[in-house]
């Protein structure tokens, strides 16, 4: 009987600690608003500072954040997962959310990017410029031509006539960087932006062809919204002056 | 795994102990838990586009690949993973209960971690991968071969443990016998303790194909993706889902399917 | 007496061991042909010697040794594994491999020596048929009684051609109706082998039935040895006694019983014996009763005796004594209560009568070595 006793123990503390700790985590923020924003992967950097501002001017509020791949962020809005505001790395994907009926709003354009080659600081397969990347030697990671990375590589390819030949297609444009970063690829394709924030990790080879694939970044208000009023006024600091600052330092190009 | 060693039960034989009834609620949610979310798959394919979903090139190329390499990792976690249940079960060498211990990483660490370490071992920068590349010419990730060593890692050690479980769990008795009948060591395992363990390792064996066969985090961190060469179902599920929900639900189903064959097919025989 | 060691034919074997709270320090020889019943409490070591000779343990000194060849010599750094040994092994479990045919588990040592599967099955054959379980060749071992497993087991030994026989409480896990039918078996068996043979047992009356000489271990330390008959029969040591306790009469088997010196104790046989061979009639000290005058009627065995002492045991008082007629004296020792003690006046050298039931007296055979 004690036996049994003291084996329940461990267990009942157990569930009552995760209990507790669920029940506080829903607890915390009761009366400040909770502002839920789901963006692409490659507005990481710039948006984490954008929130910080954002809340800066807003105490009350506290933004989190959801940074995804957009087609997945895209699939759960339509599965109906909730959140305030979506921020898509292409029109494709925020289409998609406009199509299902989850948008508040017009979709409104706040950025754009381009594509630019990045190679390890070593550069151990010489590359200078977009054809060398066509080589059979030289191993290319790119985004897979599902995620707009990929489906923007794609139209590089059209737009140059330069074949690539990768060894994988990623679904996420910071596994692309990664992979060039730790130097298990000689070469990738991925937005200026993530060149920028990866800093000497890697390094840059521009090519002319990029100024003419430029991806458009929109954003809207979901109809999901809890807070509509608070997510408005968070789309409005994006694509305002302080915003535009923020995402130009990022290597952003904004309307 | 002592379920294996558990005798059948033949007609005529005692009834089963009385299950509590505060069990059998919490039985059900967890049963539920389980089959509900599988059955949703079915239910948001459109069964009219499904032939066509399943036969695409896509879904074949990656099926064909996710059947090779499960298949091969399976082998290998045999060749190297049946030695070493052997080695944790019987031999006596310092350190055992920390080997056994470290046999385990693999299944509570995540599988991107051991992705990314198998890249940073095996990489063109790895220790290891540098020495492949130089010396040999080798380049291991993004390569089926890749696939398979990522398979490997996250499978083997539902081998090892079934194994070493019943290994440990039928004794020495049996062999020792052996050794006074004039069979050495290897005849000994040959014909006593394999024949013993056999049903143990065909189990081991299912988990371990069906592991490899699911296996995601770390196949697409150390191997990349790409048609054909380390796409396999579940990276083509995940690939397809950004785009097309209902050509990754039908691979999805595809994996269940075969998740299902296996399981049900060759557990109970290696069981009975 | 036995000498210790010797470099000559048969089994010697010297084991000297520590362990924390435990040690052991025994030499033994056996005799091609002879069984050596090894006797003693649990923990005794018992199992440590015999695990010295099939090579399963490795004592700190120890060296043992078949018919002049070294299988274990600490001093010289040899060792051969249990493999090499050629011991066969009867222990308490049967132990047969489970996923191996009764036919298959016997053919296993052949097989392992080398010889082809037709070979090796029909020497399985041949033992399955001696030890009579023939039809249980098919089997599989899952399906046998424990009696049949028992026999099996022992059939696998014999049939691997060891070269010492090594019997590990061989029928202490057998049920009390199958013991005695398997006690006989493992008598034929023996007594037509010619290899050296230890049988580790608590039960002495294995040790009757079936060892020409006992060795009695305790803690660790040989306290007594010699043939089995004289041990028994008059105990030197107090835990001897103990063990042995029961009135063992040994003579010629005949149809009601046992013949000693012409005289005929009646009794019923416990395991098959022929009429002529070597035999002892068993009893317990507690199924003796004490007479002044010789009793009449009923099919009782009586005798007279002289006292030679009276010993309280609890709540009983054991009697000492000695046969008078015949050769050679038999001591026997009754078990009675203190009033029939005082009711007979009974006191050490007293001619008194000894009567037992023909019901209470067992008749086993004997080790002839």
């Amino acid at each position: 009987m004690t036996r049994a006793r003291a084996r329940g123990f461990p267990l009942a503390v157990l569930l009552t600690a995760a209990l507790v700790a669920s029940g506080c985590g829903a607890g915390t923020r009761t009366e400040g608003t909770t502002l839920t924003v789901l963006a692409a992967a490659s507005l990481t950097e710039s948006f984490r500072e954008m929130g910080e501002r954002f809340e800066r001017a807003h105490p009350d509020v506290e933004v989190r954040f959801n940074f995804q791949g957009s087609a997945l962020l895209a699939e759960r809005i339509r599965q109906g997962a909730g959140g305030d505001v979506f921020a898509s790395a292409d029109r494709a994907m925020m289409n998609r959310v406009v199509r299902a009926g989850a948008v508040a709003e017009r979709p409104r354009t706040f950025a754009t990017n381009r594509l630019t080659v990045v190679v390890p600081p070593s550069n151990p397969a010489g590359v200078r410029a977009l054809s060398d990347l066509a080589a059979e030697d030289v191993s290319v990671v790119v985004c897979a031509p599902r995620v707009p990375c990929g489906a923007a590589t794609e139209r590089v390819e059209t737009v140059s006539g330069v074949r690539l030949n990768p060894v994988s297609e990623e679904n996420d444009v910071k596994d692309v960087l990664h992979k060039v970063e730790v130097g298990e690829a000689d070469a990738g394709l991925v937005y200026v932006t993530d060149a920028e924030a990866a800093g000497d990790k890697v390094r840059t080879v521009d090519f002319p062809a990029s100024e003419r694939v430029t991806n458009e970044y929109p954003l809207a208000t979901l109809e999901a919204a809890e807070h509509p009023d608070t997510a408005e006024a968070f789309v409005e600091f994006v694509r305002g002056d302080r915003g535009r600052r923020i995402l130009r330092e990022y290597g952003f190009g904004t309307p | 795994m002592s379920s294996v060693l558990r005798p059948r039960r033949r007609k005529g034989a005692e009834r089963p102990v009385g299950t509590p009834l505060p069990l059998w609620l919490p039985a059900g949610g967890a049963l539920a838990l389980i089959l509900l979310p599988v059955l949703g798959l079915f239910a948001r394919v459109d069964p009219a586009r499904l032939p066509a979903l399943l036969t695409s090139p896509a879904a074949l190329s990656a099926l064909r690949l996710s059947l090779r390499t499960a298949v091969l990792a399976t082998g290998v976690s045999v060749l190297l993973g049946g030695p070493l249940a052997v080695v944790l079960a019987r031999s006596r060498i310092p350190g055992k209960r920390l080997l056994r211990g470290a046999v385990l990483l693999p299944l509570v660490l995540p599988p991107v971690v051991g992705g990314l370490a198998l890249l940073y071992l095996l990489g063109r920068t790895g220790p290891v991968g540098a020495v492949l590349e130089q010396w040999f010419g080798l380049t291991v990730p993004y390569t089926t071969t890749a696939v398979v060593l990522a398979q490997t890692f996250v499978a083997m050690p539902f081998l090892v443990v079934s194994l070493e479980g019943a290994l440990r769990a039928a004794g020495t008795e049996h062999e020792r016998m052996a050794a006074t009948l004039g069979a050495g060591p290897w005849l000994t395992f040959r014909r006593v303790t394999l024949p013993m363990v056999l049903p143990a390792l065909v189990s081991g064996l299912v988990l371990t194909f069906a592991r490899a066969l699911g296996e995601f985090g770390a196949t697409i961190t150390f191997a990349g993706s790409l048609r054909g060469t380390t796409r396999t179902l579940p990276l083509a599920v995940y690939t397809e889902a950004q785009a097309d929900v209902d050509a990754a639900v039908a691979m999805s189903l595809l994996l269940v399917a075969i998740a299902l064959l296996v399981i049900v097919v060759a557990r109970p025989r290696a069981v009975g | 007496m036995e000498a210790g060691p010797s470099t000559g034919e048969g089994l010697s074997a010297e084991v000297r061991l520590r362990r924390p709270g435990f040690e052991l320090d025994v030499t033994c020889a056996v005799r091609p042909g002879e069984v050596l019943a090894v006797l003693g409490p649990n923990g005794a070591g018992k199992s440590t010697l015999l695990g010295t000779l099939t090579g399963s343990v490795l004592p700190e000194h120890g060296r043992v040794a078949l018919d002049g060849r070294v299988w274990l010599d600490t001093r010289r750094g040899v060792d051969l594994p249990t493999h090499r040994r050629r011991v066969g092994l009867l222990a308490q479990r049967p132990t047969l491999f489970p996923h191996l045919s009764v036919l298959e588990n016997v053919a296993f040592g052949p097989r392992a020596g080398g010889d082809r599967a037709r070979r090796a099955r029909a020497i399985a054959r041949e033992w399955l048929d001696r030890l009579d379980v023939a039809e249980l060749a098919g089997r599989a071992p899952a399906r046998l009684s424990g009696g049949q497993a028992q026999r099996v087991a022992l059939a696998r030994a014999l049939a691997a051609d060891p070269e010492v026989l090594l019997l590990d409480e061989p029928l202490s896990a057998l049920d009390v109706d199958t013991a005695p039918a398997m006690r006989g078996l493992l008598h034929r068996v023996l007594g037509a082998q010619r290899t050296p043979c230890v049988l580790v047992t608590h039960d002495v009356l294995d040790a009757v039935v079936l060892a020409d000489r006992v060795l009695v271990l305790d803690g660790g330390g040989v306290v007594e040895r010699g043939e089995t008959g004289r041990v028994l029969a008059r105990p030197r040591t107090s835990f001897t006694a103990r063990i042995a306790g029961l009135n063992l009469v040994r003579g010629t088997a005949v149809a009601e019983g046992v013949e000693v010196d012409g005289v005929t104790v009646r009794g019923g046989t416990a395991e098959p014996v022929e009429p002529g061979e070597p035999a002892a009639a068993v009893f317990a000290p507690s199924a003796v009763a004490v007479h002044r005058a010789a009793p009449e009627g009923s099919p009782r065995n009586v005798v007279e005796v002289r006292l030679l002492g009276l010993e309280p045991r609890g709540d009983t008082v054991r009697l000492r004594a000695e046969t008078e007629a015949g050769d050679e004296a038999v001591p026997l020792t009754a078990e009675v209560t203190p009033a029939a003690v005082a009711e007979l006046a009974l006191k050490p050298g007293d001619r008194v009568f000894f009567a037992v039931k023909a019901t209470e007296v067992a008749v086993h055979p004997l080790s002839v070595g």
